[in-house]
This record gives structure tokens, sequence and C-alpha cells, in this order.
């Protein structure tokens, strides 16, 4: 369904046609429709340009910000010493600072290492923890969201696919789970967990996944509710094609766009779930390098967050630039995928 | 209409049961010592102590059979009396609080409100004039102005925003402080002469007729409901937009309009109308929004509500505290949400015909 092909004046050059349908054969209309929107879209340009920093920043973090020495685990953040008051950006590092100045680093206008974002309390280098910050969102993001992805369309295609005292059952699941708000029940869940798996990135992980999956099971099984009664679908099953082949083959495929909505908008609202659960004290230990934790040290400097600004400032930008990319892009594909939208 | 209410309604057991079963398995996650908890303020000591309170108490029998004493109480075998028992409001003791859960929950519940109270004034007014108004300039500054603040407003981490106004209005400006009260206002409270008859300082101090005390409470409040309440504001600023742009592309538009209308009575007589009726439903939203948000706000801004409980309860793995809030904020969400599909159904005949 390409109503820019057939509305597109006859003189349009043939090496534009020829590069357009050459994207269709290899991807599809639909994939090309989307692909073509998501970098023609001002809003998701920018969104895409914001994403592409953060995945830069997470790999050449250890460029950026060097591990003080080889055997460094770069998950936690060097201390400068262990004194209470968090110390502003530029002040020399004294302890335990890399033992490698990168190439890069004379444009800050130093010789030798200062914290460029400064300390939080207990001295741990906030510069570090942004910069290694960025590995921790995405890689929690991306298993948060593709674990909850995986249960939603699991659930939600068994349920649409076989109706009846399937559907009624797994839906009824689906309403006990979202009885809870999201982030009490997180809460919760995670809190519970952590004497079980210590304090890391495993109990709010598993608590978000754990209430994450419903929003997907809802939508693909409405999805699918519509998308099976199609005539190619009843075809395929009228020619004797199994269950399985009919999901995978003729129902996912046609029934997942939307559901690509909600997955980019989830990346960046579980980050800042994830955040949220680190910023109350039920996430990652102390040190670890991320966002929400080293936003956290700023509770204790609440009356005098003016002098101590940058505990939340740095940390903060991140945050917020990461969830506006994504949800850029999340809005940008919700435009294009929306039928009352199409071809305006 | 009365066929889909009562569908509604049936499914309601169900799901409470869920709820219940669900909140009682996490509870399952603690050892049979920490669960005595829901029965004695403090737990004993020695073992042998220990094991009577665990056998008075049915803590190790089948999880079904726990799960119903827990449930409706369990009539003590030494006293005769019935204890425990979530129906009749016991949800055992708290570690942190060092009384009942539901004493905890009672004290702070009208701080909670009262900031829910006036969250809602923003967010309706600022949500859904924004919302119509953006609409009504399709692509022009007032559509981009409201594009930026719905996505600004989703990306901004509660947290994050909250400390940013307070770094900003209090720490440098000093304009508004944190915590309910200043604390020449917050003894005055507590004297005979000042009736708390909604716990609620904000109120109470209008109906005791202290208006120096209701302007106090007011710049304490500020900061709260802005960091409550703008993630609403963004959502409902987006819902109201595109379903507001949605009613203005229906044919009875063009009708209305071909005949003549005034504009101004298109968009007041048809238009509004249809429109706001998709923005009732995204009330459960709202509230879930407000429930996720008081935890974060109240511990911010120094708050004695329950989010701040919960918040607390959580860093100390008081668990019976926590599932106490649970259970209050999913009976309450269960409630909300069953109110707005039954409007939604009055409200829209489309609904009414399925």
């Amino acid at each position: 369904m390409s109503a820019d092909v057939v509305s597109s004046p006859v003189q349009l050059d043939d090496e534009y046609l020829d590069e357009q349908s050459r994207l269709e054969k290899l991807v599809g209309p639909e994939w090309a429709r989307l692909l073509r929107g998501i970098v023609t879209n001002p809003l998701s340009v920018a969104g895409l340009i914001i994403l592409a920093g953060f995945v830069l920043m997470a790999v050449f973090a250890p460029v950026l910000a060097p591990p003080i020495n080889e055997n460094w685990d770069s998950k936690i953040i060097p201390r400068d010493g262990f004194s209470a008051e968090p110390k502003p950006p530029g002040t020399p590092w004294e302890r335990n600072k890399p033992n490698t100045i990168p190439f890069w680093y004379g444009i800050t206008g130093n010789d030798d290492w200062v914290h460029l974002f400064g300390t939080t309390s207990g001295q741990y280098d906030i510069w570090y923890g942004v910069i290694w910050g960025s590995r921790t969102a995405l890689f929690v993001g991306t298993l948060v969201v593709t674990s909850s992805a995986i249960i939603g369309i699991l659930i939600g295609s068994t349920a649409g696919f076989y109706g009846g005292w399937v559907d009624e059952t797994l839906m009824r699941l689906v309403e006990i789970f979202i009885a809870f708000p999201f982030l009490v029940a997180a809460l919760i869940l995670a809190s519970i967990l952590v004497p079980i798996f210590g304090r890391s990135i495993w109990p709010a992980s598993i608590a978000l996944i754990a209430f994450g999956w419903t929003g997907y099971a809802r939508l693909l099984r409405g999805d699918i509710l519509s998308t099976k009664e199609r005539d190619y679908v009843q075809a395929a099953q009228a020619s004797g094609a199994r269950d399985i082949h009919l999901i995978l083959r003729h129902i996912l495929p046609n029934a997942i766009y939307p559901t690509l909505v909600v997955l980019s908008l989830d990346m960046g609202a579980i980050v800042l779930s994830f955040a949220a659960l680190s910023f109350l004290g039920i996430g990652v230990q102390e040190g670890y390098a991320d966002w929400g934790q080293i936003v956290s040290f700023a509770r204790s400097w609440i009356l005098t967050l003016d002098k101590h600004w940058y505990i939340i400032v740095f940390p903060g930008i991140a945050l917020l630039l990461y969830g506006m990319g994504w949800n850029l892009v999340g809005d940008a594909l919700r435009d294009i995928l929306d039928p009352k939208m199409r071809g305006r | 209409m009365t066929a889909y209410i009562i569908r509604r309604l049936l499914v309601l057991p169900i799901i409470l049961i869920g709820v219940t079963l669900l909140i009682f398995a996490m509870l399952q996650v603690l050892g049979p010592v920490e669960r005595s908890a829901l029965y004695v303020r403090d737990i004993p000591h020695s073992e042998t102590a220990l094991d009577a309170v665990i056998r008075r108490y049915g803590l190790d029998q089948p999880f079904y059979k726990q799960y119903w004493y827990w449930l409706v109480g369990r009539v003590d075998p030494e006293t005769g009396e019935t204890v425990g028992g979530v129906l009749r409001g016991e949800l055992g003791y708290s570690r942190t609080g060092r009384e009942p859960v539901v004493d905890t929950l009672k004290r702070r519940i009208p701080m909670t409100v009262e900031l829910a109270i006036w969250s809602m004034i923003p967010i309706v007014f600022i949500g859904i004039w924004l919302g119509i108004k953006a609409a009504l300039n399709h692509n022009k500054w007032p559509d981009q102005l409201a594009r930026v603040v719905a996505i600004l407003g989703y990306s901004f981490p509660t947290f994050v925003f909250g400390l940013l106004v307070l770094l900003v209005f209090y720490a440098r400006l000093g304009w508004f402080p944190p915590g309910r009260l200043s604390t020449e206002f917050s003894q005055e409270i507590l004297k005979p002469g000042f009736v708390n008859y909604t716990q609620m300082v904000s109120i109470d101090s209008l109906l005791n007729l202290r208006f120096d005390i209701f302007l106090d409470s007011l710049r304490h409040l500020i900061l709260p409901v802005v960091t409550l309440s703008y993630l609403s504001w963004a959502l409902l600023l987006k819902v109201t937009r595109s379903s507001m742009l949605e009613a203005l592309r229906q044919d009875y538009v063009t009708t209305a309009r071909a005949k003549g209308l005034s504009e101004k009575v298109v968009v007041n007589r048809h238009v509004r109308k249809n429109a706001l009726i998709p923005v009732a439903t995204i009330a459960g939203t709202t509230v879930a929004a407000l429930l996720n948000g008081v935890v974060i706000t109240e511990t911010i801004f120094n708050l004695p509500g329950i989010g701040s409980a919960a918040a607390a309860a959580a860093l100390s793995l008081d668990v019976l505290t926590m599932l106490g809030f649970a259970l209050f904020t999913a009976a309450l969400f269960i409630l909300v949400n069953l109110v707005v599909d039954i409007m939604y159904g009055v409200l829209d005949p489309r609904v009414r015909l399925e």
C-alpha cells in the first residue's frame, strides 16, 4: 500500500523510484514507509541523534572516562577519598585517579585529572558515573524491554489467537497485574527481592519485567483479534497451515507495528523508572555507575542544593535527554503508523 | 448498558482474589519468623517463644490455609479472639512505624489526599485548556508549544524535576520551602483553639478562618503539586489535543460549518463535547500517575503522606507496611477504573451497544 508512489507525479526521475523500490523489495512496503518516515521527520531525527550520542558514549566509555587501572571493575565509580562534603566541578583529583590521560583531555584545559563534574558525598566522581551510566541505562533498558515484550507477546498472541476461555483466563491475569500502579508495584517487588539478589541491577530489573509485560499483552491481543479475521489469514488457515505457522508467518508480522511504538517509548520510560527506584534506594549498590543512584546522593543535601547543584544537574540532564530521545522516536513512529495520518 | 455494568461487576471478585493472592504470594518470600509480625508487635528472640508464635497463628500451615487466615483472620486458640485478617483491616505491625500498619496509613492518608486534590486543579485546567488551544491552532505556535511541553513532561524523571525546582525556588530564591508548614505555624495547629476537621492543613486553616496559615500551607504545597502533576498535564494535553483534532475532522463538523454556524458555536457545541469523552477515560491513568508520583514527591519534599511512608518502608525492607500500601493503592485503583468504565459507557453510546 504505497499511496505516495501512486500519487507522485510521473516526472520523478527513475533513480529515485529505483531506490524506493529497492528499499521496498528489501524490507517490504510497510517497513520501507516506516524507515523513510523515521529519517525524514525532524523530531525523530533529533531523537535518533540524541540516542546515537548515548550509544557512542557507551561504546567509548573507556576512552572518555578510563577506569583507574586495568583490573578495575568498570561499573564501579572510583572515589577520591571518603569525605562527606561533595566537591564542585574542577576540583583536582587526589587519590585513585585514572593512570592514563586520554588524548582529548587537553580541551578541558587541564594537564592532570580533575573532577570534571565534581564529586558526590563519599567522593564518587560524577563524570565517570555519568559516562558509564549510559552503559547501565542501555543494558537495563534493553534487558527489561526485551524480556517484558517477549512475555507480553507470548501471552497476548496466545490469548488473541485462541480466544474463548484461554483468552478470558489470560486477560484476567493481566487485569490482576494492572490493578497496581506500575512504579508502586515495582518498588514493592524490588524491595522484597533485594534480600535474595543483594543490591545489584537485578531486583529492580526483575520487578520492572514482572509488572511491565501487561501493556504488550493487551496491545498484541487486540491487534491479533482484528488481524486474524483478515482474508489472507482465513485463506492460510483453510489451506491447512499450522497454528504456530499462522501466528509467526501471517499474524504477528502484520500485528506488530503498534507494539513497536510502545517498545520505543518504553526503552526510555523503563530507564526512568529504574532510575526512580535507584533514587529511592532500591536498586544498585552505592557507587555503581547509574544515573539515578548518583542523584540519590542529593537527598542528603536538599537544604544546600544551590551549592551542590552538580549532583543533580549532570546525571539529571543525562536522564532527561535519554528519555527524550526515545520519546521523540516513539512519537514519530506513532504518527507514521497511524492510519489516519497516512499521506499527510 | 445494564448488562455491561453487571459483566464488569462480575469480574470484580476474580480481580480482588487475584490481587490479594499476588500480595500474599509476595508475603511468602518472607520466612515464618518475619511473617509473625502480622500478629505480634515485637517478634520474640528466643527460639521456643518463636515456635509458639508460629504454631499459635498457623504460620507453618499449607499455603491455602494461611491465605485464608491472612484474608479473614483466625481464632486465637489461647484467647478465643479473632486475630488478623486483612478484610477486617488488620494488616499487621509496621517495623519502621512501630505501630499497626493500618494506623500508619490512616494518619498519613490526609496529606496524600490533600496533595492529590490540589494537583487536580492544574491537571484539568492546564492540560485540557492547552490541549484545546493546541488543536484549534494545529501546527501553529500554541500547538508547537504544547508538543514541547508534552515531550518534556514525559521525559523528565519526577525526582530530577522535583530536586531541580527545589534547587531553583528554595535553595536559590528561597520562595517555597519544603515540608508541610513553617515552624511557627506547625506549633499553632496543635493548639486547642485550632480544630483539625480533615487533617488537611490547607483546608482546616480555611475552616478555622486562619488565612495566614492557609497562605503558608499553600506556599509549601506549590512545588510538590507542580512536581506531582506535570506528568499528568502532559498526558491530558496530549489526549485532549489528538481527540480534538479527531473530532474536528468529523463529517458533522463540516456540516455544521456548511450551515454557516460561527466557528465558536461549532467548537463549543459540536467539537468540544465529543472530544472530551475519551479524555474522561484517562482518569484511571491519571490516578495511577498520581499514586506513582506521591512516593517520589513526598520523599523529596519531606511530606508526611503514605507515599513517603512506602518509600521509607521499602528502604528498610519493611514488607508489611509496603504490602499494606499496595493493598490500599490497588483497591483505590480498581475502584477508580470501575467508575471510569461505567462512566464511559454512560457518556459514549457506542460502548453501550457492544
